[in-house]
């Protein structure tokens, strides 16, 4: 189709002007602002605004064909302007920043139907924004923060630009992104304790495995679709399941007309839930020797065990044993970690280490991965 | 510095062949039947059953003879063949010369005309070449029997699951129903073994870029029906513990299957059998010179050991020794079946002989040699490239045989333009745009380059100068890249209406019902 | 002694070979191979014939051997059964050895316009004959294409059970249980012996809920048309099975389109469309499917289809790459690979010379010669010809019994006489006692056949 006949198409930008602060501090994030002065005061310099520029210079390279939102001063207008973009001006903001005002920004551009919705920032960024959108619109994060546990983000910024122009240019397919924290106060004690918050809608295309003929978003979904009803149908059978977080574990549950809980541990046996979102000690209750544990990466970093789910501790994976692991993975989200082993954390170095090794993954009907495990 | 020169490729615009219709033109008359046979025969076709009598013309264009001529030599001028441009892009592919003298060969009524059932004696020569061939591949590999019936890696690859499969049974052993391969082998590894019916468990690449020996020791058992795997697999890496994988697949009751698609470095350096395995395969329309024909004409001669030899399919050819006369041979009880009809594509087999012929044991080792110089050679160029680098590279100071898979992954970052964007760009220097790799992509913002023997030094430095040509653009004209090709046959197409229902057009007839008139 | 250039390896000169090491800071060739062990290692020089490196030479050496087969334009043959002789026309044969397309291989969009342009078109041509709007890149042959349309039906209809008649060609038949036989049952369905046809009561018996599809092809291997395929595609369709159809698209011109009798799938070859037959390497499959999503998602070929470029050109690309073995790798159904594509843009090139009249008028002169045959051979003593009472198109099965000779004695002193007789069926289909199978084509003139017929009749005096 000619250029000129396609409709100028909107996108919000939402730049969270402190994030990725921490990081350079060693303060392992930046979302508590008593923290945030003390990284400035240590001399830490704005990270994001950088960011979000570089993402932008490829987006200008379409400036005629698009429309910005940007939300106002060092929250994304200045960023905008100083890569030649007018944009139009979208809420207010106090003398410093808050989550309060990201979320309302978000909010504000999610209610003015942007094509998509681009934020600066880390996983805290990416909660707020969650917390703010929802599904109402697609949303892809430009990496500046210290953590980035989500999968929500782009490879790197120049790559979110790349990433959002070809969306905004062409197709506009979206997959589902794990959007997770981790609570800041606790990694800073060497406790690390994640947490799963939801699911943002995020260009196909993110991944950086996604190049022009990589799975689109509604295979990435078959495949999910044909994996759960494999495990449900012939790896799991009637004994107790615990199944853990994740699009790909939900579609186990799917497969057996269960609605699995999207954050939470379900259990399951004879076909039938027998406990929803269960916390450790009603696991504890439940398990057995037997028992079976269905768990699939969560988030961008690999983690199959200790994030997002750590409702499965050391204790209940003890009491099921560690063989009964079964570890379910789209051959997309393993090519998506580059190589890189499948991660485990149960706080147990011991159970840790029984964990890791060579193991078999899932990864549909009939088919298994020999992948390596770490701690 | 090589200077690259100002391209473009043929853009006839060519309308599609049903848009040039003009009804009562012929392009060619059938031969008219005499009228002894009319007078007897009669209006024979009215004589076929009502309602299987076609009722409708098919909606054929109508063209001249000249008209068809001219579109099929228009649309040939817009294709980037190997006989055109520097075809090194293309890694897993083995693109190299195919000499034209073998196309006359086999063009010859004594190749073109033989009907696949004629009685052997009128066969001598064609059975000759290939049972002759065969040896020959008997000597490269050091297996004792080859099948040429397989049309490419992928039907050899299946051939030779389907005769594992066979083998466990024979042996009362048919629980073993897993095959295993890895990420870096061909997808048909998987693919064929899984059309057999069988479990497929991948093995993937350890730090170094390939599967770790303790990762096979975790992935055998019982189950155990084989492996599939490819050396060096698409890196270019050889696996230097090949030999003991193989053992510990021996030693849980599985067979090993060598896929030599990569073995163009390899003419008598080392041999799949030497290395302790069953069954292996070559591509000829690879390897051994043949064309790829739009991708077409493919054997994938699969051999195997002689304990494995009664499984190979039907016909096979045989040499009487007494008489010296050579046969074809259907009597195989045990033989796992027909894969195609016939023979595969003979001609195929006699191009390769010829190839063969022409460069005896000693040019088919100078073939590998030069094959990995070549590689090595524009390795250093690719390397030297701000934003390229090679994969698995890190720590690991090993040469790679006759192709390597490198990663943008820098460039990426640095300009957020994709490999794909960068390979689109290239055509707009004349050469095809290169292969990134076989799904999954492993390596990031992958490249995958293979430079055969039959490209020169100048071909080498021309396909380096032309990737740092369009890296430097990537940094500085980031939209001409992206934007790109300007100078080949077509402009940028998305590719999305290709994954659309509503829109995907995959005949002539569909588009007009879907889109109207053009 | 350094190896002395050769015509193929530019880099074979040892200057050369000498400065680019030095380039790349290695020793030697053999330093490049460090990373195999030694004991991998082939210790001795390949034992090859010695090179016959000149072209001259190689030619002569060549042409000598392969001057020793008789081929079809050195004999009269009248063999078929899966690979026929047909006319091939001269722009055939020179499109088909254009460099460009002949060494082009995965090219795609922009490098390879032209050919992914002759491919799509070549499709879009087997469209127009079989009246279906998605049509496969080839498969290796009519039999791969049917074992592919069979496990496509398995799939769609979520059954186990695929019914292909007993006529179907043995090594077809053996190509179809190799395929299918790890996810389908393969049920023979007999046909009368007297007729060729398929056994209507035999194949009602046979359809249950479990069947996936039943396969009838027009014509048929032992040269019959399946006059009753409507009904049988009737009864598979109340049986909730495809109906799928294999065709010799060279009888289009005068035999109806698939879909309009029932086909829900057709397949077939290409090789009559103005391939050479090589011994059997002119062979080329299709599958030709309704243009619905669920089917295409179960087709394993590659696909070509037709867009729009940003300025408006026609551009082409592969079609829902993601279904295919090369993404799907070990969790594919069917396996995808190169196959025979050269031969789909010759055959394109050949309907397009041939256009709709052309190929009527092609069809009806092959009827009204196999029927003149047939008729000559008939009058011979103890010849029954044609022995099938169904209609057939260019192949007819001619029975010997009468004449107390063999088929292998028949076509063997027909064979001393420079005549190949038709293919011998008298091991595959012992019901049909000596026949064999004659092939009639386009090729063969008047003279042809009454040579035919006079020779015979000496062989069998």
């Amino acid at each position: 189709m000619p250029e000129a006949e396609r409709a100028a198409r909107r996108v919000g930008l939402v730049v969270n002007p402190v994030a990725g602060v921490g990081g350079r501090a060693a303060l392992k994030g930046s979302d508590d602002p008593v923290l945030v002065a003390l990284a400035r005061e240590r001399g830490a310099e704005q990270v994001s605004p950088g960011r979000a520029e570089q993402a932008l210079e490829v987006l200008a390279s379409d400036g005629d064909g698009l429309e910005l939102l940007a939300a106002p001063g060092e929250m994304g207008e200045r960023e905008a302007r100083a890569r030649g973009f007018d944009p139009v001006v979208v809420g207010t903001i106090g003398e410093a920043t808050t989550a309060a005002d990201t979320r309302a920004a978000a909010a504000a551009m999610a209610d003015a139907g942007v094509d998509l919705l681009l934020f600066a920032g880390g996983d805290g960024t990416a909660v707020d924004v969650l917390r703010a959108i929802g599904d109402r619109v697609p949303a892809l994060g430009i990496p500046a923060g210290v953590k980035m546990h989500s999968a929500v983000f782009a490879v790197n910024p120049r790559g979110a630009g790349e990433v959002a122009l070809r969306f905004l240019r062409g197709n506009g397919a979206v997959g589902e992104g794990e959007v997770m924290d981790v609570d800041e106060a606790a990694l800073r004690e060497g406790v690390v304790s994640a947490r799963l918050h939801g699911y943002l809608r995020v260009p196909a295309s993110a991944s950086r495995v996604q190049g022009g003929k990589a799975r689109s978003a509604p295979s990435e979904r078959a495949a999910q679709e044909a994996l759960g009803r494999y495990v449900a149908g012939e790896v799991l059978g009637d004994g107790l399941y615990l199944v853990g977080p994740g699009t790909t574990t939900r579609a186990v549950l799917a497969a057996l007309g269960l609605e699995k809980t999207l954050l939470g541990i379900d259990a399951v046996r004879g076909g039938r839930l027998v406990a929803i979102d269960a916390d450790e000690r009603t696991l504890l209750d439940l398990a057995g020797p037997g028992t079976k544990v269905v768990v699939t990466p969560v988030g961008g970093q690999g983690f199959v065990l200790g994030r997002g789910n750590q409702q499965l501790s050391a204790r209940v994976l003890r009491r099921c044993g560690p063989a009964n692991v079964v570890v379910v993975a789209t051959e997309a989200k393993l090519a998506a970690l580059g190589g890189r082993p499948l991660l485990v954390d149960t706080g147990d170095p011991e159970l840790d280490a029984e964990l890791s090794g060579f193991r078999r993954v899932i990864t549909g009907p009939g088919r298994e991965v020999v992948y390596r495990v770490s701690s | 510095m090589t200077r690259l020169r100002p391209f473009h490729q043929a853009s006839w615009n060519e309308p599609i062949l049903h848009e040039q219709t003009s009804p009562g033109e012929r392009g060619l008359l059938p031969p008219t039947v005499e009228p002894e046979i009319a007078a007897l025969a009669g209006d024979a076709s009215s004589a076929l059953p009502g309602e299987l009598r076609r009722s409708a013309p098919p909606g054929l264009p109508e063209l001249s003879q000249p008209q068809v001529l001219r579109h099929y030599l228009r649309l040939s001028q817009e294709t980037l063949g190997n006989d055109v441009n520097i075809h090194l892009g293309l890694g897993t592919c083995t693109m190299k010369y195919s000499p034209k003298v073998n196309e006359e060969l086999i063009r010859s009524h004594k190749v073109a005309d033989l009907h696949p059932l004629q009685d052997d004696e009128t066969l001598q020569g064609i059975l000759e070449a290939m049972w002759r061939f065969e040896r020959t591949l008997c000597e490269v590999s050091g297996m004792e029997r080859f099948t040429f019936q397989p049309g490419g890696g992928s039907q050899a690859v299946y051939a030779n699951a389907l005769m594992m499969r066979a083998y466990h049974a024979a042996r009362g052993e048919s629980q073993r129903d897993e095959i295993l391969t890895t990420i870096f082998s061909h997808p048909c590894d998987g693919a064929g073994p899984a059309t057999a019916g069988f479990k497929v468990v991948t093995v993937y690449a350890g730090e170094r870029g390939y599967p770790d020996v303790d990762a096979i020791r975790a992935a055998v058992s019982e189950r155990t029906a084989g492996l599939m795997i490819t050396n060096p697999e698409d890196t270019g890496i050889f696996n230097p513990h090949i030999d003991e994988i193989v053992e510990i697949v021996h030693d849980a009751g599985g067979l090993c299957h060598y896929d030599q698609a990569n073995a163009n470095g390899l003419f008598g350096i080392t041999r799949a059998r030497d290395a302790g395995f069953d069954l292996c395969q070559f591509n000829l329309h690879k390897t051994f010179s043949s064309p790829h024909c739009s991708m077409g004409m493919p054997v994938g001669a699969s051999g195997v050991t002689g304990e494995l030899a009664r499984f190979l399919p039907a016909p096979m050819v045989e040499r009487d020794g007494a008489s010296g006369r050579f046969y074809l041979d259907y009597d195989r009880p045990d033989s796992v079946g027909k894969l195609r009809a016939f023979h595969g594509v003979p001609a195929t087999v006699v191009r390769s002989y010829a190839w063969v012929l022409a460069l005896g044991g000693e040019g088919l080792r100078e073939v590998a040699e030069v094959a990995v110089l070549n590689n090595n050679y524009l390795a250093k160029k690719v390397a030297e490239i701000p934003g390229i680098e090679i994969s698995f590279a890190e720590g690991n100071s090993d040469r790679r045989l006759e192709q390597i898979r490198y990663s943008l992954e820098r460039l990426q970052q640095e300009t957020g333009l994709s490999t794909l964007d960068v390979a689109r760009r290239t055509v707009d220097f004349g050469v095809s745009q290169y292969f990134p790799s076989h799904e999954p992509w492993i390596v990031a913002e992958p490249m995958t380059l293979e430079p055969a023997e039959t490209v020169s030094r100048a071909d080498l430095d021309t396909y380096a100068a032309i990737l740092a040509r369009v890296a430097k653009e990537a940094r500085e004209e980031p939209e001409l890249v992206r934007s790109s090709p300007h100078r080949s046959t077509v402009h940028y197409m998305d590719p999305e209406p290709h994954n659309d229902p509503e829109r995907w057009a995959l005949t002539w007839r569909a588009w007009q019902r879907k889109h109207g008139e053009g | 002694m350094p190896y002395t250039a050769h015509p193929y390896i530019p880099n074979s000169v040892p200057r050369i070979k000498e400065e680019m090491l030095r380039e790349i800071g290695a020793a030697s060739i053999e330093e490049l191979y460090g990373a195999i062990p030694a004991r991998l290692r082939l210790d001795r020089p390949l034992d090859l014939p010695p090179p016959l490196a000149s072209e001259a030479n190689l030619r002569r050496h060549l042409e000598g051997l392969l001057d020793t087969n008789r081929s079809c334009k050195e004999t009269l043959s009248f063999l078929g059964g899966g690979c026929w002789p047909h006319y091939v026309p001269a722009v055939c044969d020179e499109i088909a050895s254009r460099g460009e397309f002949l060494t082009a291989y995965y090219g795609e969009t922009y490098s390879d316009h032209g050919k992914m342009q002759a491919l799509f078109e070549g499709a879009s041509m087997l469209g127009d004959l079989v009246e279906l709007d998605a049509v496969s890149q080839p498969t290796y042959d009519w039999g791969t294409a049917a074992a592919t349309a069979l496990s496509m039906a398995g799939r769609l209809t979520g059954r186990g059970k695929v019914l292909v008649p007993e006529s179907v060609a043995p090594e077809r038949r053996s190509v179809i249980h190799g395929y299918c036989d790890a996810s389908l049952d393969v049920v023979e369905v007999p046909f009368e012996p007297g007729s060729g046809l398929l056994d209507l009561e035999a194949l009602r018996s046979l359809l249950d809920s479990d069947t996936a599809a039943v396969y009838v092809e027009n014509p048929g291997y032992l040269g019959t048309i399946e006059t009753r395929s409507a009904r049988i595609a009737e009864l598979a369709h109340e049986a909730g099975a495809l109906a799928v159809v294999g065709v010799d698209p060279i009888s289009l011109g005068v035999l109806e389109a698939p879909p309009r009798y029932g086909a829900d799938l057709v397949c077939g070859e290409l090789q009559p469309l103005g391939i050479h037959m090589g011994f059997g390497g002119g062979l080329a499959g299709f599958v030709a499917m309704p243009d619905e999503e669920r089917f295409i998602a179960e087709c394993p070929t590659f696909l070509i289809g037709l867009a729009k470029t940003s300025q408006g050109e026609w551009g082409f690309g592969e079609v829902v790459w993601e279904r295919m073995s090369y993404v799907t790798r070990g969790d594919s159904s069917e396996y995808a690979g190169t196959t025979q594509n050269l031969w789909l843009i010759v055959a394109g090139v050949y309907l397009a010379l041939l256009g709709p009249r052309g190929l009527a008028e092609l069809g009806e002169g092959i009827t009204q010669r196999a029927r003149y045959a047939a008729a000559k051979l008939g009058e011979l003593p103890g010849v029954e010809a044609p022995a099938l009472s169904g209609p057939f198109f260019k192949e007819l099965v001619v029975r010997f019994d009468g004449t107390g000779k063999t088929v292998a004695e028949v076509n063997r002193t027909l064979l001393d006489r420079g005549i190949h007789g038709g293919v011998d069926l008298s091991a595959a289909y012992p019901q049909l006692g000596q026949s064999a199978l004659y092939c009639v084509t386009e090729v063969h003139t008047k003279p042809d056949i009454d040579r035919l017929v006079e020779t015979l009749s000496e062989v069998i005096a």
